[in-house]
């Protein structure tokens, strides 16, 4: 990737990121590869970005085609209408950069048919690869940008399975809000540890009128979804700046909550619990670098300290560190319902599981598992038959 | 549990629930998780035909994960057939089967793209609360169930869908 200025190279102003001290490595990009899943409002225009961005590789997904009704969102074209949105993608990025090695997928990866292929994808060595810590995964993040819950759950169920990290990313069906969110499995509380958070509209939630329609979107709150999206990815695969863990976009009030999430030791997910023992088996070697880290910090504050900054301080102004006062945001669905806390601005979009009354338990309430499967196939298709 | 009528209330109160969380990839367990579905769905189609209110047939392939069938609804006496069909999802029953109606799809708005039916506000979170003891046959009483009973009639009166033998009178007269 060459650094020169010259109106002819397609990189010369992101190479220019080095020169200004933002980022060190940006060379770097063109090593990553990153899947998409959903090329819709957000998913196109975030490839698009990344495409721009000199990324190395892109897996597409998405089993959808181009509409017409499409148009009031970024990156697909009229005459594209009836193409798959893999095959129109791929035909616009193309042209756009033709470094990215692209590869599309034209499946609905939460068929068991489809998921397979989806993992298998994901997990497909290539040259490319790098050192991806232990992880199976053959690449170095995944982006959701699907439109529905059953959707995430399965690249929550396949990031949980891998390893691998993954960004989250959804607007709301009134399109007046948005959010981001980091998920390293076993690190971060997973998709299916706490009921998803939304961010509220802001209006009251009863004069949102929801009959006769599916959902509305905008150009706006789409781009700007996968702008947050695409900025952190680049934070983090590059290593600037702060990777924020969860991000949301309330588009009436402009106005951004963000939190933490912890895993929660109760998950139904197994492969979550999973991840999340290894984790924490990992704690002693995570603690011993922190503290070297933490060693040659204060040895250069030392050093600094040597030279004050002011000789007075009439104020007693002095700094704290950023995570100091910040109230326990986890949530710990198993021990004080999902309720817990929720920053200003964030709700759950659906309940808790609840736990089934024992005492209300009687004979009929559940069925008994017995007998042999195919006799009761038989049995369902007697009664299919008249 | 607002939001929907006493009937499809008091009938999935008596539709036995299930106990295995086991989906598609889960073996053994997916084996008796499925057997749990046959035995709720026997025991609510049964109930259905004694009440002569049947309105639907229902069948596997032979790993359980596509299921087809048909379902009906009857308005001003005419009966009005679809077909039905499903996947179980890989993350079942954390996520509930997405129903499709082929045949209806493109025709209402309260659909998705490849005719999946686009479910009440009230039945995600129902499905949530409830995992893993609903299962299939709850999840045609709460949601297939009354989304034929708010969308036949509107797709009828609005000459969206015509009865198939007024349909068929209709382009072989003279």
């Amino acid at each position: 990737m060459s650094a020169e200025v010259v109106d002819s190279n397609p990189y010369s102003r992101l190479m220019a990121l080095k020169r200004m001290g933002i980022v060190n490595n940006y060379e770097e990009i063109r090593s990553f590869s990153v899947a998409i899943v959903g090329i819709g409002g957000v998913g196109s225009v975030a490839a698009e970005m990344l495409t721009r961005c000199g990324i190395g590789r892109l897996l597409l997904y998405d089993y959808d085609t181009v509409e017409l009704a499409n148009m009031n969102r970024l990156f697909f074209r009229p005459e594209q209408a009836g193409m798959t949105k893999t095959d129109a993608a791929v035909q616009t990025l193309v042209g756009i950069n033709p470094d990215v090695d692209l590869e599309s997928y034209t499946i609905n990866i939460t068929t068991v048919d489809g998921f397979k292929t989806f993992i298998e994808s994901l997990t497909r060595d290539n040259k490319r690869k790098r050192n991806t810590g232990g992880s199976k995964s053959g690449v170095d993040l995944v982006l959701s940008c699907v439109d529905n819950y059953e959707a995430r759950m399965v690249v929550n169920q396949a990031c949980n399975e891998l390893g691998q990290t993954w960004m989250e990313s959804g607007v709301s069906e009134d399109a007046v809000s948005g959010h981001i969110q980091l998920l390293i499995p076993g690190e971060t509380a997973c998709f299916a540890c706490a009921p998803p958070l939304v961010v509220a509209s802001g209006v009251d939630e009863r004069t949102l009128k929801r009959e006769g329609v599916c959902a509305a979107s905008l150009p706006t709150t789409m781009g700007i979804v996968a702008g947050l999206l695409v900025q952190n990815s680049l934070k983090y695969l590059l290593q600037f700046g702060q990777v924020s863990k969860y991000l949301g976009y309330s588009a009436l009030k402009d106005f951004f909550p963000t939190m933490e999430l912890r895993p929660n030791p109760q998950c139904a997910n197994l492969a979550c619990r999973q991840r999340q023992g290894e984790y924490e088996a990992a704690k002693p070697a995570r603690d011993l670098a922190a503290r070297a880290k933490a060693d040659a910090d204060a040895a250069e504050a030392a050093l600094a300290s040597k030279v004050p900054v002011h000789d007075e301080n009439e104020w007693n102004i002095s700094l704290v560190d950023d995570d100091e006062g910040v109230a326990p945001l986890g949530v710990v669905a198993g021990q004080q319902g999902s309720a817990g806390y929720l920053p200003e601005g964030l709700l759950r979009e659906l309940p808790d599981a609840e736990v089934f009354d024992e005492s209300a338990r009687t004979e009929e309430a559940f069925v008994k598992p017995e007998g042999d499967l195919d006799d009761l196939q038989k049995q369902l298709e007697a009664l299919n038959a008249f | 549990m607002e939001g929907w009528d006493v009937n499809t209330k008091s009938t999935v109160a008596k539709i036995p629930l299930l106990t295995t969380r086991a989906g598609p990839r889960d073996g053994e367990l997916w084996t008796q998780r499925r057997k749990e579905e046959f035995m709720a769905l026997i025991k609510y189609m049964e109930m259905n035909k004694a009440k002569d209110s049947d309105w639907f047939r229902i069948a596997p392939n032979a790993d359980g994960t596509k299921w087809k069938g048909k379902c009906w609804y009857v308005h001003n006496l005419l009966k009005y057939e679809f077909d039905l069909q499903f996947d179980i999802p890989v993350t079942y029953p954390a996520t509930a089967p997405e129903l499709e109606l082929p045949e209806l799809d493109g025709k209402t708005a309260k659909m998705y793209r490849g005719g999946k039916i686009c479910l009440t506000i009230h039945f995600k979170p129902l499905w949530a609360k409830n995992c893993p003891r609903f299962g299939i046959a709850h999840a045609l009483c709460l949601g297939l169930g009354p989304w034929l009973a708010a969308e036949v009639p509107h797709l009828v009166d609005t000459g969206v869908i015509q009865h198939k033998e007024k349909q068929s009178q209709s382009s072989s007269g003279p």
